[in-house]
């Protein structure tokens, strides 16, 4: 570990927490239907939009009609992506001239985009057109990223809202209003802006299929191109993570150099950690916020200390082989241990999935905090939206566990916190290790499952066991290695990826319409700190227990067994 | 059963039915009402079948302990809900025998027949003579008697039941000890106050509370999420290539599972409502128990919860120049036929002062009566009409005096005994005015104390007074109570519960008066006095025995530790998962992956050893901690913060590194026994 690498993740922390407060104030107006600046110019966008489609932005939906709404917009979107994946061949830019896309791998693809997940069974460079990147895959970018942060503002809405006097239901929002705003006034300006910064910065943005070179020993050499850099932009700011190029940010067309990787990192967690923020000013007391942000951070600064320790210590074999220094395979040298290893954490802390370095290369414990990550359920920092909301259902539980310890009937920000809230947060956080484990057990024991890991042993098992928690935990990161573009692979994955997306989002959604319904106690000193140290590290405590529990037989067999026969000197 | 008398927790006459109790509760259709120990109990059927069936490489010595610990594990679940019903069993056993001999003189035409108890229909009228068991509840119709109700409250000392007013309502099972009243019948059998004690104690009608209901669908969400994290085990040991025995699963599965708090979940419910009824406070639901640990605001009577029921003369304050010796001899006179506390302490005080030494009238004095409608008492003697009263009654009944000088003096004198907190009682003589009696209300001592803890806790204290705003507002600041209601109607009580309710409050008030009924049933603890009326008692969803409006303050501290003793619990049960995960997982793994064998952070000497010492710990935690469970944990006023903080401290890291400390002794225990 050197002084530049802890300096990085230290100057990554300053900025981000710099950032939490305008991001999240901005966020803020979003969420109550504010005017901001940009209403001057894009207002008219708005409200054509509505009136086009028939849209009542005031209607307030119940936590049903919100729902159906939002299934019914991804289920036709994921037919849309479907039937472009198939039929590219015949649609117009395609200059590389790429036939249609099996069918297996556009159903595992369509869900993968429309679960804000970007789990890549692919090559793009050779296996989308340009039409299938900017049309199925970037527009999917936008729209699921908008969606996760609507659903998080739903949240918001039931622990903010109180019931109104005349006894009337109350609602959660409007779902096409939400995803229309943070659409258009945060996502597109956001990502014009950082576009133009990759450019600048040398990314490629152009219809043009590739260019033939002849590089300095005179060989001849295809380089693919595309519009990388639009892509590039949504990709992390809507911790999507699917890359245009397969080696995805570790590609130099994707991400040129050091200060593209740390405007990446930062856009990875921005809005995530803005919407704590968010929160906060939702429920009237942004301290609120900040406990759940410091949680978060403990979190994540632990398993980044943990990752770089590893990955900057090394390979003990390596070293009695003569080889010094840190783990630098699979990684970027002109990124480094310390970015990579940042990197990698903060892409699988936030359910963004893109990499800067190949996870599978890592130690077995540098790897297992990314695979970790993703099984505490993406709830450090987290996916857009997805990471608050499935970070407020472990709140729910850890008022629930240690709430009865005041005496009082739990309550968190007002609400009190009854069996139905119970119920259906326990029901969406179970959806986790049943799909993670059940399907790995199952492809661990199956042959057509045992044919995809590349390694044998314990590091093989961990290959299947990130493919999994990734889909589930809509990461979308690989663990390299496993050979995932089979019919089997492609279909479990793409049932892990739906059901890991909206078998938690529905439950959830009900909790918020449970919760909007209900009176707001007022807080007096009797009631359940939930801003404090006390609180944060409860919060850590249950995430850690409920979520981290449940995975240990797995990690044991997985990366533990890894890392313990490496200490002895066998590697796998 | 009298709060003095606290059973020791662990007596004979107690453990024993108990451990009986235990093995009937084992009866599948009782079990099912707890998932976690139906769950722990299918597993240890399995393995005992698996005993005689399976072939799995373990030593039959080996999984005979394990399936005998399994078992203990559901025994010890159901002893302790059965050791917490049986305390109450045996306070309903003799409330049953009381019951049993009832019979009634039921009135029909003009004569009287006798009929048995269990005969007795709502609206009957039966006739209770003294000596005889009143033998349902009821209205007292006519005729006055002393009653006594140790039967119900465990006080012997008896007390006035008569027709009309507040303290009309009579109990089954308790007896006229002089005169004779005519009852008007209000329940039908089994439906009155002795039948729902009997049910209460017993825990027959016992049902979940929404909090018990929440904690139930967490643990069930726990237990599905570990079933799962175990039963994907052999897959993952299947790709290392090896398996896991299925008792070795077992194992894992029921220490992983919230067995602890599942097997002591009813018994905390019952022991709470348990501890309420030694209080001598019968709680209809145990919903109500919860929400008394809820309450925000509490709505408190002035006379008797915050002053000591009675008003003292403190002082003589004569107007318009009357000499202030004149002032208490016309006092004394007006007081000696007065058999109010107040009158006594005006007689006693001008005894002190003055040196008057009369106790009783001069001859022929006339006494003229109190009546609601003047409000003005006094006495005609020696050809003088001294009148005493309120001072509003005192002119009124004196329209010449209104509007002397002696009445301005009067009226300041008025607000100057409010502001003090005190009440003003005007005397008059043949209409001119002597001047007033300063009553003074005396604080309790401590109770400015409770208030504070109170505040503390989050939770405010409502005065409730019919006083005027300034004497109100005085006593308040003496009391330290957080806002008062001055000269409330029950219309006031009933608006001001509605008011904080709209704002998301929980309110507790108690009462015994009919006008308090509909604010008792509006108030979410209502706690209604045993002396009050039936329609006071209908209405409260508690009833306290003893008619101390003080203890309500008591009730929420027992709400609350009911809640926290739950809460507490559930926290140590799943803290001590990590320490179990320790033992286990290397044990089990160890074959596949030999380098896992660093997990085993406690040392346990073999893997047999340490997964046995694991099942033993999770066992023998729960009899360790019923007396937790039925006791409650220790219990103190402070805010939200602070409690948590130590309750975190205690149950939660507690329950993190106790088990590492207890498996580790249990796994030397198990390898010196040279049982694994």
């Amino acid at each position: 570990m050197t002084i530049a690498g802890w300096l990085l993740i230290a100057v990554f922390v300053g900025v981000l927490l710099a950032l939490a407060k305008p991001v999240g104030l901005w966020l803020f107006a979003l969420y109550e239907g504010r005017r901001t600046p940009l209403h001057a110019v894009l207002g008219p966008v708005e409200r054509g939009f509505y009136r086009l489609s028939g849209i009542d932005p005031q209607e307030d939906q119940s936590w049903r009609r919100y729902a159906v709404h939002m299934l019914i917009f991804n289920a036709a979107a994921l037919l849309l992506t479907y039937v472009l994946l198939r039929a590219q061949a015949v649609l117009p830019l395609n200059p590389r001239g790429l036939g249609a896309v099996g069918p297996d791998l556009a159903f595992n693809t369509a869900i993968s985009f429309t679960a804000n997940t970007n789990w890549q069974s692919y090559a793009g460079e050779s296996t989308m057109s340009n039409l299938s990147q900017m049309l199925a895959l970037t527009l999917h970018n936008f729209l699921s990223a908008a969606t996760g942060i609507a659903l998080a503002f739903a949240l918001f809405r039931g622990f903010a809202r109180r019931p109104s006097p005349n006894g009337g239901a109350t609602g959660i929002g409007n779902f096409w209003a939400d995803i229309t705003r943070v659409t258009l006034y945060l996502l597109l300006p956001l990502s014009i802006v950082l576009g133009l910064f990759y450019i600048a910065s040398g990314v490629p943005q152009t219809l043009a299929g590739s260019v033939d070179v002849t590089t300095l020993e005179g060989a001849r050499q295809t380089l693919a191109l595309g519009p990388v850099a639009s892509q590039e932009a949504i990709k992390m700011l809507g911790t999507n993570g699917g890359g245009f190029f397969n080696a995805n940010s570790a590609h130099p067309f994707e991400n040129p150099n050091a200060l593209t990787n740390l405007i990446q990192m930062l856009s990875i967690f921005a809005i995530g950690t803005g919407l704590t923020y968010t929160f906060g000013k939702a429920v009237g007391n942004t301290r609120q916020g900040w406990a759940i942000l410091a949680a978060m951070m403990t979190l994540f600064l632990v398993g980044t200390t943990v990752t770089y320790w590893q990955e900057a210590a090394g390979n003990p074999v390596l070293h009695n082989l003569g080889v010094p220094g840190g783990n630098m395979e699979g990684k970027e040298v002109r990124f480094g241990v310390a970015a990579s290893a940042l990197f990698s954490v903060v892409t699988t802390a936030a359910s963004c999935g893109a990499v800067n370095a190949m996870h599978d290369s890592f130690t077995a414990l540098g790897g297992m905090i990314p695979l970790f990550n993703m099984q505490l359920g993406e709830v450090v920092i987290g996916g857009v939206g997805a990471g608050i909301y499935g970070f407020l259902l472990f709140a729910i539980l850890a008022v629930f566990v240690a709430g009865l310890m005041v005496g009082r009937t739990p309550e968190y920000v007002g609400k009190k916190i009854e069996s139905r809230e119970v119920k259906l947060a326990v029901l969406a956080i179970a959806v986790l290790p049943l799909v993670i484990l059940g399907m790995t057990a199952l492809a661990a024991v199956l042959p057509v499952g045992l044919a995809g890991p590349l390694n044998k042993g314990p590091h093989g098992f961990s290959e299947i066991l990130y493919a999994f928690t990734s889909a589930v935990a809509n990461n979308g990161s690989a663990f390299a290695g496993l050979t995932a573009n089979t019919p089997f692979y492609n279909g479990m994955l793409g049932v892990a990826m739906w059901v890991g997306r909206f078998f938690i989002i529905v439950p959830m959604l009900a909790v918020a319409g449970s919760l909007a319904a209900k009176k707001h106690t007022p807080e007096t000193a009797g009631s359940f700190p939930t801003t404090g140290p006390l609180w944060t590290g409860l919060l850590i405590g249950i995430v850690l227990i409920v979520g981290g529990l449940t995975f240990l037989p797995s990690l044991a067999l997985g990366p533990i067994a890894d890392h313990l026969a490496m200490i002895r000197g066998q590697l796998f | 059963m009298s709060r003095a008398q606290s059973k020791s927790l662990f007596t004979a006459d107690l453990i024993v039915p108990a451990i009986g109790d235990a093995f009937r509760k084992l009866n599948p259709r009782e079990l099912i009402r707890n998932p976690v120990m139906f769950t722990t109990a299918v597993v240890a059927t399995l393995l005992t079948v698996l005993l005689v069936v399976g072939q799995d490489g373990l030593s039959l010595g080996f999984k005979l302990q394990l399936v005998v610990w399994l078992w203990l594990t559901v025994l010890f679940g159901t002893f302790a809900e059965a050791l917490a019903e049986g305390r109450g069993k045996a306070q309903a056993a003799s409330l049953r025998a009381t019951k049993a001999e009832l019979t009634a003189k039921r009135v029909k035409g003009a004569g009287v027949e006798e009929v048995p108890a269990s005969a007795l229909r709502k609206d009957d009228v039966v006739l209770v003579q003294t000596g005889d068991l009143i033998p349902s509840d009821g209205e007292v119709i006519a005729g006055v008697a002393s009653v006594n109700e140790a039967a119900i409250t465990g006080e012997s000392a008896p007390v006035i039941r008569e027709a009309g007013g507040d303290r009309s309502a009579v109990t089954a099972g308790t007896r006229v000890i002089s005169d004779e009243i005519r009852v008007r019948v209000t329940v039908d059998p089994g439906q009155g106050f002795l039948d729902r004690m009997i049910a209460l104690v017993e825990g027959a009608e016992r049902q979940k509370t929404p909090n018990e209901i929440a904690l139930t669908l967490l643990l069930v969400g726990l237990t599905i999420i570990f079933l799962i994290a175990v039963a994907t085990v052999p897959g993952f040991a299947s790709y290392a290539g090896g398996s896991v025995p299925v008792s070795i699963l077992a194992a894992l599965l029921i220490t992983l599972i919230p067995t602890t708090i599942a097997a002591l979940l009813s018994a905390i419910g019952i022991a709470g409502m348990d501890r309420l009824v030694r209080f001598n406070v019968l709680a209809k639901s145990g919903r109500a128990v919860e929400a008394a640990g809820d309450v925000d605001v509490l709505l408190l009577d002035k006379t008797g919860t915050i002053t000591i029921g009675d008003r003292q003369a403190t002082e003589f304050r004569p107007v318009g120049g009357t000499d202030v010796a004149a002032l208490a001899e016309a006092a004394l006179l007006a007081s000696l036929a007065d058999e109010t506390p107040e009158g006594r302490s005006i007689v006693v005080l001008a005894h002190q002062r003055f040196g008057f030494d009369a106790t009783t009238l001069p001859e022929g004095a006339e006494v003229i009566p109190f009546t609601a409608q003047t409000r003005i008492s006094g006495v005609n003697t020696g050809g003088r009409v001294i009148q005493k009263g309120a001072v509003q009654a005192v002119l009124k009944a004196n329209p010449g005096a209104g509007s002397t000088a002696a009445a301005t003096e009067l009226r300041r004198i008025t607000d100057e005994i409010g502001r003090a907190g005190g009440t003003p009682l005007a005397v008059a003589v043949d209409g001119q005015l002597l001047g007033a009696i300063f009553l003074k209300d005396v604080v309790k001592a401590g109770i400015r104390e409770r208030f504070g803890e109170l505040r503390a806790m989050g939770i405010r204290t409502v005065m409730i007074t019919g006083d005027n705003p300034l004497t109100a507002s005085s006593i308040a600041a003496e009391a330290g109570v957080d806002d008062f209601l001055a000269e409330a109607t029950p219309e006031d009580k009933l608006a001001l519960i509605r008011k904080e309710q709209e704002g998301g409050r929980l309110v507790a008030m108690c009462g015994d008066g009919t006008n308090d009924a509909p604010a008792l049933a509006q108030a979410d603890v209502g706690v209604a006095m045993n002396t009050g009326t039936q329609a006071a008692r209908e209405a409260g969803n508690m009833v306290d025995l003893d008619s101390d409006p003080t203890k309500l303050i008591e009730v929420v501290g027992l709400g609350k530790q009911l809640l926290m003793t739950r809460g507490a619990l559930t926290t140590f049960s799943v803290a001590n998962d990590v320490a179990k995960y320790f033992a286990i997982i290397p044990a089990m793994f160890v074959v596949l992956y030999p380098g896992l064998g660093v997990l085993n952070v406690m040392g346990l000497g073999t893997p047999e050893s340490a997964i046995l010492s694991a099942i033993i710990f999770n066992a023998l935690i729960i009899p360790l901690l019923v007396p937790l469970a039925l006791k409650g944990v220790t219990y103190k006023p402070m805010a939200a913060g602070p409690l948590l903080a130590r309750n975190l401290a205690v149950y939660g890291l507690g329950g993190l590194i106790a088990p590492f400390v207890g498996i580790k002794l249990i796994d030397l225990a198990v390898n010196g026994m040279g049982l694994a």
